[in-house]
Protein backbone atom coordinates (compact mmCIF):
# COMPACT_ATOMS: atom_id res chain seq x y z
CA UNK A 1 0.00 0.00 0.00
CA UNK A 2 2.57 2.00 1.10
CA UNK A 3 4.52 1.54 -2.84
CA UNK A 4 1.30 2.37 -4.25
CA UNK A 5 1.22 5.29 -2.91
CA UNK A 6 4.18 6.84 -3.83
CA UNK A 7 4.35 5.39 -7.73
CA UNK A 8 1.04 7.28 -7.85
CA UNK A 9 1.77 10.15 -5.33
CA UNK A 10 2.48 12.42 -8.72
CA UNK A 11 -0.59 11.51 -10.89
CA UNK A 12 -2.86 11.83 -8.55
CA UNK A 13 -1.78 14.71 -6.05
CA UNK A 14 -4.88 17.53 -6.95
CA UNK A 15 -7.47 14.65 -7.09
CA UNK A 16 -6.73 13.17 -4.13
CA UNK A 17 -4.37 15.43 -2.00
CA UNK A 18 -4.83 13.37 1.19
CA UNK A 19 -3.07 10.34 -0.47
CA UNK A 20 0.05 11.98 -0.47
CA UNK A 21 -0.50 14.04 2.81
CA UNK A 22 1.68 13.12 6.15
CA UNK A 23 -0.55 10.85 8.14
CA UNK A 24 -3.70 12.07 9.06
CA UNK A 25 -3.94 13.27 13.02
CA UNK A 26 -5.20 10.63 15.22
CA UNK A 27 -4.97 13.02 18.20
CA UNK A 28 -5.26 17.15 18.11
CA UNK A 29 -5.49 18.97 21.70
CA UNK A 30 -6.12 22.67 21.35
CA UNK A 31 -5.80 25.38 24.34
CA UNK A 32 -6.44 22.63 27.12
CA UNK A 33 -6.55 23.99 30.58
CA UNK A 34 -7.78 22.36 33.84
CA UNK A 35 -7.05 23.65 37.37
CA UNK A 36 -7.61 21.25 40.36
CA UNK A 37 -9.19 23.52 43.16
CA UNK A 38 -7.41 26.56 41.43
CA UNK A 39 -4.61 25.21 41.25
CA UNK A 40 -3.59 25.13 37.14
CA UNK A 41 -2.60 21.49 36.42
CA UNK A 42 -2.56 22.09 32.27
CA UNK A 43 -2.16 25.34 30.61
CA UNK A 44 -2.85 26.09 26.80
CA UNK A 45 -1.46 22.89 25.50
CA UNK A 46 -1.43 21.97 22.53
CA UNK A 47 -0.60 18.93 20.89
CA UNK A 48 -1.30 16.76 17.53
CA UNK A 49 -0.36 13.31 17.41
CA UNK A 50 -0.36 11.63 13.63
CA UNK A 51 -1.94 7.81 13.26
CA UNK A 52 1.14 5.74 13.34
CA UNK A 53 3.19 8.02 15.40
CA UNK A 54 4.63 7.26 19.27
CA UNK A 55 4.75 10.64 21.39
CA UNK A 56 6.31 9.82 25.27
CA UNK A 57 5.03 12.51 27.44
CA UNK A 58 8.05 13.25 30.28
CA UNK A 59 8.28 16.04 33.39
CA UNK A 60 8.57 15.52 36.52
CA UNK A 61 5.59 14.28 39.14
CA UNK A 62 2.97 17.31 39.43
CA UNK A 63 3.80 18.43 35.91
CA UNK A 64 0.16 17.37 34.78
CA UNK A 65 1.25 14.50 32.27
CA UNK A 66 -1.32 12.31 33.98
CA UNK A 67 -3.85 14.71 33.72
CA UNK A 68 -2.95 15.65 30.25
CA UNK A 69 -3.37 11.61 28.92
CA UNK A 70 -7.10 11.15 30.84
CA UNK A 71 -8.31 14.38 29.43
CA UNK A 72 -7.88 12.76 25.54
CA UNK A 73 -10.50 9.94 26.91
CA UNK A 74 -12.53 12.35 28.85
CA UNK A 75 -11.68 11.27 32.42
CA UNK A 76 -10.93 14.18 33.29
CA UNK A 77 -12.78 17.07 32.12
CA UNK A 78 -10.67 20.06 31.20
CA UNK A 79 -12.22 23.20 31.84
CA UNK A 80 -11.48 24.66 28.14
CA UNK A 81 -9.88 23.63 24.98
CA UNK A 82 -10.76 20.72 22.90
CA UNK A 83 -9.82 17.55 22.06
CA UNK A 84 -10.22 15.58 18.92
CA UNK A 85 -10.16 11.90 18.13
CA UNK A 86 -9.85 10.83 14.83
CA UNK A 87 -11.86 14.30 13.66
CA UNK A 88 -14.23 13.65 16.41
CA UNK A 89 -14.18 15.96 19.18
CA UNK A 90 -14.87 14.07 22.52
CA UNK A 91 -17.13 15.74 25.44
CA UNK A 92 -18.78 18.35 23.60
CA UNK A 93 -21.08 18.13 21.23
CA UNK A 94 -21.76 20.17 17.88
CA UNK A 95 -24.04 22.59 20.33
CA UNK A 96 -21.59 23.22 22.58
CA UNK A 97 -23.22 21.00 25.16
CA UNK A 98 -21.47 18.38 27.10
CA UNK A 99 -22.12 15.30 25.50
CA UNK A 100 -24.93 12.88 25.97
CA UNK A 101 -23.04 9.59 27.91
CA UNK A 102 -23.90 7.29 25.39
CA UNK A 103 -22.15 9.48 22.56
CA UNK A 104 -19.43 10.24 24.80
CA UNK A 105 -18.84 6.12 25.49
CA UNK A 106 -18.90 5.35 22.01
CA UNK A 107 -16.10 8.75 21.42
CA UNK A 108 -13.92 6.77 24.42
CA UNK A 109 -14.36 3.53 22.87
CA UNK A 110 -12.07 4.97 19.81
CA UNK A 111 -8.94 5.19 22.64
CA UNK A 112 -7.59 2.41 24.70
CA UNK A 113 -5.96 3.49 27.94
CA UNK A 114 -3.59 1.41 30.23
CA UNK A 115 -3.02 2.16 33.86
CA UNK A 116 -0.44 2.37 36.30
CA UNK A 117 -1.94 0.36 38.36
CA UNK A 118 -3.71 -1.91 36.08
CA UNK A 119 -7.36 -1.83 36.70
CA UNK A 120 -8.40 -5.37 35.54
CA UNK A 121 -11.34 -6.71 36.59
CA UNK A 122 -10.96 -9.36 39.49
CA UNK A 123 -13.80 -11.45 39.14
CA UNK A 124 -13.26 -12.53 35.17
CA UNK A 125 -10.33 -14.51 34.12
CA UNK A 126 -7.76 -13.23 31.76
CA UNK A 127 -9.63 -14.04 28.61
CA UNK A 128 -12.86 -12.75 29.84
CA UNK A 129 -11.01 -9.29 30.65
CA UNK A 130 -9.99 -9.10 27.41
CA UNK A 131 -13.40 -10.28 25.51
CA UNK A 132 -15.84 -7.96 27.76
CA UNK A 133 -15.72 -4.51 26.22
CA UNK A 134 -15.92 -6.09 22.74
CA UNK A 135 -18.81 -7.84 23.55
CA UNK A 136 -20.49 -5.92 26.19
CA UNK A 137 -19.50 -2.73 24.55
CA UNK A 138 -18.86 -3.21 20.66
CA UNK A 139 -21.09 -5.94 20.52
CA UNK A 140 -19.32 -8.71 18.94
CA UNK A 141 -20.30 -11.97 19.22
CA UNK A 142 -18.47 -14.47 22.11
CA UNK A 143 -16.64 -16.45 18.91
CA UNK A 144 -15.67 -13.75 17.30
CA UNK A 145 -14.26 -11.81 20.62
CA UNK A 146 -12.31 -14.38 21.67
CA UNK A 147 -11.06 -15.75 18.64
CA UNK A 148 -9.47 -11.86 18.58
CA UNK A 149 -8.66 -12.35 22.60
CA UNK A 150 -6.35 -15.08 22.00
CA UNK A 151 -4.37 -13.41 19.40
CA UNK A 152 -3.95 -10.29 21.40
CA UNK A 153 -3.08 -12.91 24.21
CA UNK A 154 -0.66 -14.50 21.68
CA UNK A 155 0.62 -11.05 21.21
CA UNK A 156 1.65 -10.10 24.75
CA UNK A 157 3.06 -13.01 25.58
CA UNK A 158 -0.16 -14.39 27.79
CA UNK A 159 -1.78 -17.20 26.02
CA UNK A 160 -0.71 -19.41 28.74
CA UNK A 161 -2.79 -17.79 31.02
CA UNK A 162 -6.00 -17.25 29.24
CA UNK A 163 -7.85 -19.07 32.31
CA UNK A 164 -5.90 -17.23 35.44
CA UNK A 165 -7.57 -14.93 37.66
CA UNK A 166 -6.18 -11.55 37.66
CA UNK A 167 -5.19 -12.01 41.00
CA UNK A 168 -2.91 -15.29 40.80
CA UNK A 169 -0.57 -12.77 38.36
CA UNK A 170 2.31 -11.07 38.80
CA UNK A 171 2.65 -6.71 38.04
CA UNK A 172 4.01 -7.59 34.85
CA UNK A 173 1.54 -9.72 33.68
CA UNK A 174 -1.64 -8.24 34.78
CA UNK A 175 -0.43 -5.19 33.03
CA UNK A 176 0.33 -6.95 29.89
CA UNK A 177 -3.34 -8.49 29.74
CA UNK A 178 -4.54 -4.81 30.33
CA UNK A 179 -2.52 -3.72 27.12
CA UNK A 180 -4.38 -6.75 25.25
CA UNK A 181 -7.39 -5.79 26.86
CA UNK A 182 -7.53 -2.12 25.46
CA UNK A 183 -6.21 -3.51 22.37
CA UNK A 184 -9.23 -5.82 22.00
CA UNK A 185 -11.04 -2.09 21.72
CA UNK A 186 -9.38 -1.54 18.41
CA UNK A 187 -8.83 1.97 19.30
CA UNK A 188 -7.48 4.17 16.95
CA UNK A 189 -4.88 5.58 19.71
CA UNK A 190 -3.72 3.71 22.88
CA UNK A 191 -2.96 5.78 25.91
CA UNK A 192 -0.34 4.69 28.87
CA UNK A 193 -0.24 6.43 31.61
CA UNK A 194 2.55 5.22 33.84
CA UNK A 195 2.43 1.72 32.57
CA UNK A 196 5.75 0.52 34.35
CA UNK A 197 5.52 2.53 37.61
CA UNK A 198 3.43 0.40 39.97
CA UNK A 199 5.80 -2.58 39.09
CA UNK A 200 9.10 -4.18 40.34
CA UNK A 201 12.18 -3.02 38.78
CA UNK A 202 12.90 -6.71 36.67
CA UNK A 203 9.23 -7.00 35.30
CA UNK A 204 9.51 -3.32 33.99
CA UNK A 205 11.08 -5.01 30.45
CA UNK A 206 8.62 -7.28 29.69
CA UNK A 207 6.01 -4.51 29.68
CA UNK A 208 8.48 -1.94 27.98
CA UNK A 209 9.03 -4.74 25.24
CA UNK A 210 5.23 -5.37 24.55
CA UNK A 211 5.12 -1.97 23.89
CA UNK A 212 8.13 -1.46 21.67
CA UNK A 213 6.64 -4.10 19.38
CA UNK A 214 3.29 -2.16 19.26
CA UNK A 215 5.29 0.93 18.12
CA UNK A 216 6.93 -1.53 15.66
CA UNK A 217 3.50 -2.51 14.13
CA UNK A 218 2.10 1.20 13.46
CA UNK A 219 0.63 1.92 16.17
CA UNK A 220 -0.01 5.70 17.54
CA UNK A 221 0.31 5.68 21.19
CA UNK A 222 0.85 8.32 23.75
CA UNK A 223 2.93 7.00 26.31
CA UNK A 224 3.42 9.02 29.98
CA UNK A 225 6.35 7.61 31.17
CA UNK A 226 9.98 7.87 33.64
CA UNK A 227 11.41 5.32 31.07
CA UNK A 228 13.94 8.34 29.02
CA UNK A 229 15.93 5.12 27.63
CA UNK A 230 12.31 3.49 26.68
CA UNK A 231 11.37 7.27 25.57
CA UNK A 232 14.21 7.41 23.62
CA UNK A 233 14.58 4.14 21.84
CA UNK A 234 10.75 4.25 20.53
CA UNK A 235 8.89 7.75 20.12
CA UNK A 236 8.43 9.79 17.33
CA UNK A 237 8.11 12.97 19.17
CA UNK A 238 9.03 13.68 22.67
CA UNK A 239 6.94 16.54 24.87
CA UNK A 240 8.09 17.75 27.71
CA UNK A 241 5.67 19.25 30.70
CA UNK A 242 6.63 21.72 33.22
CA UNK A 243 4.00 22.52 35.47
CA UNK A 244 1.10 22.50 33.00
CA UNK A 245 3.12 24.12 30.70
CA UNK A 246 4.69 22.24 27.05
CA UNK A 247 8.04 23.68 27.12
CA UNK A 248 9.33 21.24 24.51
CA UNK A 249 8.83 19.02 21.80
CA UNK A 250 11.02 17.32 20.01
CA UNK A 251 12.21 14.03 18.39
CA UNK A 252 14.17 12.10 20.32
CA UNK A 253 17.30 12.66 19.17
CA UNK A 254 17.12 16.68 19.56
CA UNK A 255 15.35 16.13 22.44
CA UNK A 256 17.93 13.97 24.29
CA UNK A 257 20.98 15.45 22.95
CA UNK A 258 20.12 19.21 22.29
CA UNK A 259 17.68 20.35 24.31
CA UNK A 260 16.82 23.66 23.49
CA UNK A 261 15.60 24.64 27.34
CA UNK A 262 17.53 24.74 30.53
CA UNK A 263 14.13 23.11 32.13
CA UNK A 264 14.73 19.72 30.17
CA UNK A 265 18.78 20.09 30.96
CA UNK A 266 18.76 20.19 34.33
CA UNK A 267 15.55 17.55 34.28
CA UNK A 268 17.80 15.11 32.02
CA UNK A 269 21.24 15.79 33.93
CA UNK A 270 19.03 14.53 37.46
CA UNK A 271 17.82 11.27 35.17
CA UNK A 272 21.13 10.04 34.47
CA UNK A 273 23.17 10.82 37.60
CA UNK B 1 -49.48 -41.96 73.72
CA UNK B 2 -46.23 -39.94 74.48
CA UNK B 3 -46.08 -36.34 73.81
CA UNK B 4 -43.85 -37.19 70.94
CA UNK B 5 -45.96 -39.74 69.42
CA UNK B 6 -48.80 -37.12 69.66
CA UNK B 7 -46.12 -34.87 67.81
CA UNK B 8 -45.91 -37.53 64.95
CA UNK B 9 -49.40 -38.30 64.61
CA UNK B 10 -49.34 -34.06 63.45
CA UNK B 11 -46.41 -34.31 61.55
CA UNK B 12 -48.71 -33.03 58.33
CA UNK B 13 -49.12 -29.51 59.68
CA UNK B 14 -45.57 -29.34 60.86
CA UNK B 15 -44.98 -29.89 57.35
CA UNK B 16 -47.11 -27.71 55.57
CA UNK B 17 -46.06 -25.03 57.91
CA UNK B 18 -42.60 -25.56 57.18
CA UNK B 19 -42.75 -25.49 53.35
CA UNK B 20 -44.90 -22.57 53.75
CA UNK B 21 -42.22 -20.76 55.70
CA UNK B 22 -40.35 -21.84 53.55
CA UNK B 23 -42.05 -20.75 50.49
CA UNK B 24 -41.78 -17.37 52.53
CA UNK B 25 -38.30 -16.77 52.77
CA UNK B 26 -37.60 -17.75 49.47
CA UNK B 27 -39.95 -15.28 47.97
CA UNK B 28 -38.94 -12.50 50.38
CA UNK B 29 -35.46 -13.02 50.03
CA UNK B 30 -35.11 -13.33 46.47
CA UNK B 31 -37.63 -9.82 46.56
CA UNK B 32 -35.05 -8.36 48.84
CA UNK B 33 -31.82 -8.84 47.14
CA UNK B 34 -33.92 -7.82 43.99
CA UNK B 35 -34.56 -4.38 46.12
CA UNK B 36 -31.05 -4.41 47.55
CA UNK B 37 -29.42 -4.24 44.29
CA UNK B 38 -32.24 -1.90 42.51
CA UNK B 39 -31.24 0.49 45.40
CA UNK B 40 -27.48 0.21 45.12
CA UNK B 41 -27.79 1.45 41.91
CA UNK B 42 -30.21 4.12 42.49
CA UNK B 43 -27.47 5.03 45.12
CA UNK B 44 -24.60 4.90 42.01
CA UNK B 45 -25.68 8.18 40.59
CA UNK B 46 -24.77 11.46 41.96
CA UNK B 47 -28.27 13.09 42.16
CA UNK B 48 -28.79 14.01 46.05
CA UNK B 49 -32.53 14.80 45.11
CA UNK B 50 -33.10 10.53 44.89
CA UNK B 51 -30.00 9.47 46.73
CA UNK B 52 -30.88 11.75 50.31
CA UNK B 53 -34.44 10.49 50.00
CA UNK B 54 -33.29 6.73 49.57
CA UNK B 55 -30.73 6.86 52.75
CA UNK B 56 -33.38 8.18 54.64
CA UNK B 57 -35.52 5.12 53.91
CA UNK B 58 -33.08 2.87 54.26
CA UNK B 59 -31.94 3.89 57.29
CA UNK B 60 -35.67 4.58 58.65
CA UNK B 61 -36.52 0.67 57.84
CA UNK B 62 -33.31 -0.58 59.34
CA UNK B 63 -34.13 1.66 62.69
CA UNK B 64 -37.60 0.25 63.17
CA UNK B 65 -38.24 -3.27 64.78
CA UNK B 66 -39.45 -5.67 62.20
CA UNK B 67 -42.68 -6.56 63.71
CA UNK B 68 -43.92 -3.34 63.45
CA UNK B 69 -43.11 -3.16 59.95
CA UNK B 70 -45.45 -6.49 59.44
CA UNK B 71 -48.02 -5.01 61.51
CA UNK B 72 -47.74 -1.55 59.56
CA UNK B 73 -48.54 -3.21 56.19
CA UNK B 74 -51.47 -5.71 57.95
CA UNK B 75 -53.21 -3.73 60.18
CA UNK B 76 -52.18 0.21 59.00
CA UNK B 77 -52.80 0.15 55.25
CA UNK B 78 -56.26 -0.91 54.67
CA UNK B 79 -56.67 2.95 55.97
CA UNK B 80 -55.09 3.77 52.82
CA UNK B 81 -57.81 1.39 50.97
CA UNK B 82 -54.64 -1.13 50.11
CA UNK B 83 -55.63 -4.48 51.38
CA UNK B 84 -52.92 -7.14 51.67
CA UNK B 85 -53.59 -10.71 53.10
CA UNK B 86 -51.86 -11.71 55.68
CA UNK B 87 -49.31 -13.76 53.37
CA UNK B 88 -48.58 -11.06 50.89
CA UNK B 89 -47.91 -8.27 53.86
CA UNK B 90 -45.58 -10.81 55.53
CA UNK B 91 -44.01 -11.44 52.42
CA UNK B 92 -43.65 -7.69 51.36
CA UNK B 93 -42.30 -6.92 54.87
CA UNK B 94 -39.78 -9.14 54.67
CA UNK B 95 -38.73 -8.18 51.48
CA UNK B 96 -38.88 -4.32 51.90
CA UNK B 97 -36.93 -4.88 55.61
CA UNK B 98 -34.37 -7.02 54.84
CA UNK B 99 -33.69 -5.51 51.09
CA UNK B 100 -32.77 -1.98 52.97
CA UNK B 101 -30.58 -4.09 54.87
CA UNK B 102 -29.01 -5.83 51.93
CA UNK B 103 -28.88 -2.21 50.19
CA UNK B 104 -26.71 -1.18 53.56
CA UNK B 105 -24.58 -3.94 53.33
CA UNK B 106 -23.56 -3.51 49.37
CA UNK B 107 -23.55 0.34 50.06
CA UNK B 108 -20.87 -0.08 52.92
CA UNK B 109 -19.13 -2.31 49.87
CA UNK B 110 -19.35 -0.01 46.85
CA UNK B 111 -18.03 3.16 49.09
CA UNK B 112 -14.32 0.80 49.21
CA UNK B 113 -14.67 -0.59 45.54
CA UNK B 114 -11.55 0.33 43.83
CA UNK B 115 -11.92 3.54 41.48
CA UNK B 116 -9.61 2.61 38.90
CA UNK B 117 -11.78 -0.20 38.03
CA UNK B 118 -14.61 2.15 36.82
CA UNK B 119 -12.40 4.32 35.56
CA UNK B 120 -10.89 0.82 33.50
CA UNK B 121 -14.57 0.51 32.22
CA UNK B 122 -14.96 3.88 31.33
CA UNK B 123 -12.13 4.20 29.19
CA UNK B 124 -13.46 0.76 27.41
CA UNK B 125 -16.56 2.93 26.68
CA UNK B 126 -18.88 0.93 29.24
CA UNK B 127 -21.92 2.87 30.30
CA UNK B 128 -23.50 3.10 33.83
CA UNK B 129 -25.94 0.16 33.93
CA UNK B 130 -23.71 -2.40 32.03
CA UNK B 131 -20.72 -0.97 34.44
CA UNK B 132 -22.92 -1.39 37.05
CA UNK B 133 -24.66 -5.07 36.24
CA UNK B 134 -21.44 -6.61 34.77
CA UNK B 135 -18.62 -4.97 36.84
CA UNK B 136 -19.50 -3.43 39.87
CA UNK B 137 -22.06 -5.74 41.35
CA UNK B 138 -20.89 -8.80 40.81
CA UNK B 139 -17.65 -8.27 42.51
CA UNK B 140 -19.56 -6.57 45.82
CA UNK B 141 -21.94 -9.56 45.93
CA UNK B 142 -18.95 -11.65 46.02
CA UNK B 143 -16.90 -9.69 48.20
CA UNK B 144 -20.30 -9.21 50.91
CA UNK B 145 -20.53 -13.01 51.02
CA UNK B 146 -20.42 -13.38 54.76
CA UNK B 147 -22.27 -10.37 55.66
CA UNK B 148 -25.32 -11.65 53.09
CA UNK B 149 -25.52 -15.33 54.88
CA UNK B 150 -25.82 -13.72 57.92
CA UNK B 151 -28.56 -11.79 56.59
CA UNK B 152 -30.47 -14.34 55.54
CA UNK B 153 -30.57 -16.35 58.64
CA UNK B 154 -31.64 -13.03 60.24
CA UNK B 155 -34.41 -13.16 57.82
CA UNK B 156 -35.33 -16.70 58.08
CA UNK B 157 -36.00 -16.12 61.82
CA UNK B 158 -37.82 -13.04 61.20
CA UNK B 159 -40.68 -15.08 59.36
CA UNK B 160 -41.57 -16.13 62.67
CA UNK B 161 -42.79 -12.99 63.74
CA UNK B 162 -45.51 -13.59 60.92
CA UNK B 163 -47.41 -15.80 63.30
CA UNK B 164 -48.43 -12.93 64.80
CA UNK B 165 -50.18 -11.29 62.01
CA UNK B 166 -52.04 -15.47 61.50
CA UNK B 167 -49.66 -16.21 58.68
CA UNK B 168 -49.77 -20.06 58.90
CA UNK B 169 -46.22 -20.76 59.03
CA UNK B 170 -43.81 -23.15 60.68
CA UNK B 171 -43.95 -21.18 64.18
CA UNK B 172 -47.32 -21.01 63.86
CA UNK B 173 -47.92 -24.41 63.87
CA UNK B 174 -46.17 -25.05 66.69
CA UNK B 175 -47.75 -22.81 68.03
CA UNK B 176 -51.17 -24.50 67.72
CA UNK B 177 -50.10 -27.86 68.64
CA UNK B 178 -48.88 -26.39 72.14
CA UNK B 179 -51.99 -25.03 72.29
CA UNK B 180 -54.22 -27.86 71.07
CA UNK B 181 -52.18 -31.05 73.08
CA UNK B 182 -50.55 -28.61 75.97
CA UNK B 183 -47.15 -29.24 74.60
CA UNK B 184 -45.39 -26.69 74.14
CA UNK B 185 -41.50 -27.91 75.32
CA UNK B 186 -42.02 -30.64 72.54
CA UNK B 187 -43.70 -28.73 69.90
CA UNK B 188 -41.12 -25.65 69.82
CA UNK B 189 -37.83 -27.85 70.37
CA UNK B 190 -39.13 -29.55 67.08
CA UNK B 191 -39.56 -26.23 65.28
CA UNK B 192 -35.57 -25.03 66.77
CA UNK B 193 -34.92 -28.24 64.95
CA UNK B 194 -36.45 -27.09 61.51
CA UNK B 195 -34.48 -23.63 61.80
CA UNK B 196 -31.57 -25.05 63.08
CA UNK B 197 -31.47 -27.51 59.85
CA UNK B 198 -32.28 -24.84 57.34
CA UNK B 199 -29.78 -22.01 58.72
CA UNK B 200 -26.99 -25.50 58.83
CA UNK B 201 -28.26 -26.12 54.83
CA UNK B 202 -27.14 -22.63 53.91
CA UNK B 203 -24.57 -21.57 55.95
CA UNK B 204 -23.08 -24.53 54.25
CA UNK B 205 -24.00 -23.63 50.87
CA UNK B 206 -22.75 -19.48 51.32
CA UNK B 207 -19.67 -21.24 52.27
CA UNK B 208 -19.60 -23.36 49.57
CA UNK B 209 -20.20 -19.83 47.52
CA UNK B 210 -16.84 -18.83 48.65
CA UNK B 211 -14.76 -21.17 46.91
CA UNK B 212 -15.78 -19.35 43.38
CA UNK B 213 -15.09 -16.28 44.76
CA UNK B 214 -11.63 -17.50 46.46
CA UNK B 215 -10.39 -18.58 43.48
CA UNK B 216 -10.72 -14.78 41.97
CA UNK B 217 -9.08 -13.48 44.94
CA UNK B 218 -11.79 -12.15 46.87
CA UNK B 219 -11.53 -14.31 49.97
CA UNK B 220 -9.94 -16.95 51.42
CA UNK B 221 -11.98 -20.17 52.32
Amino acid sequence: MFEKSTSESVRSEQTTPERTAPARTAVSIRHLSKSFDGVEVLRDVDLEVREGDVVTILGSSGSGKSTLLRCINWLERPDSGSIHIGGQRIGVNDAGRPMPVRELARVRARTGMVFQSFNLWPHLNVLHNVTEAPIHVLGKSKAEAETHARELLEKVGMSAKADAYPSTLSGGQKQRVAIARALAMQPEVMLFDEPTSALDPELVGEVLAVIRDLSAEGYTMIVVTHEMAFSRAVSDKVVFLDKGLIIEQADPETFFTNPSTERVRKFLEREES
Amino acid sequence: MSNWEILWSARDQFWSGFFSTMEIFGLSISAAFAIGCGMLYLLEGSRPRLTVPLRVFIDGMRMLPFLILAYLLYYGLPAFDIRLDAWWSGVGALAVYHGCYFAEIFRGARLTFPPGQVEAAKAHGFTKGKMFFRLILPQIVMQTRPLLGNQLIYALKDTAFLVIITVQELTAAANSLSGTYFIPTEAFIVVIGFYWAVSVVMEIIIKQCGRFSAKRGFDHV
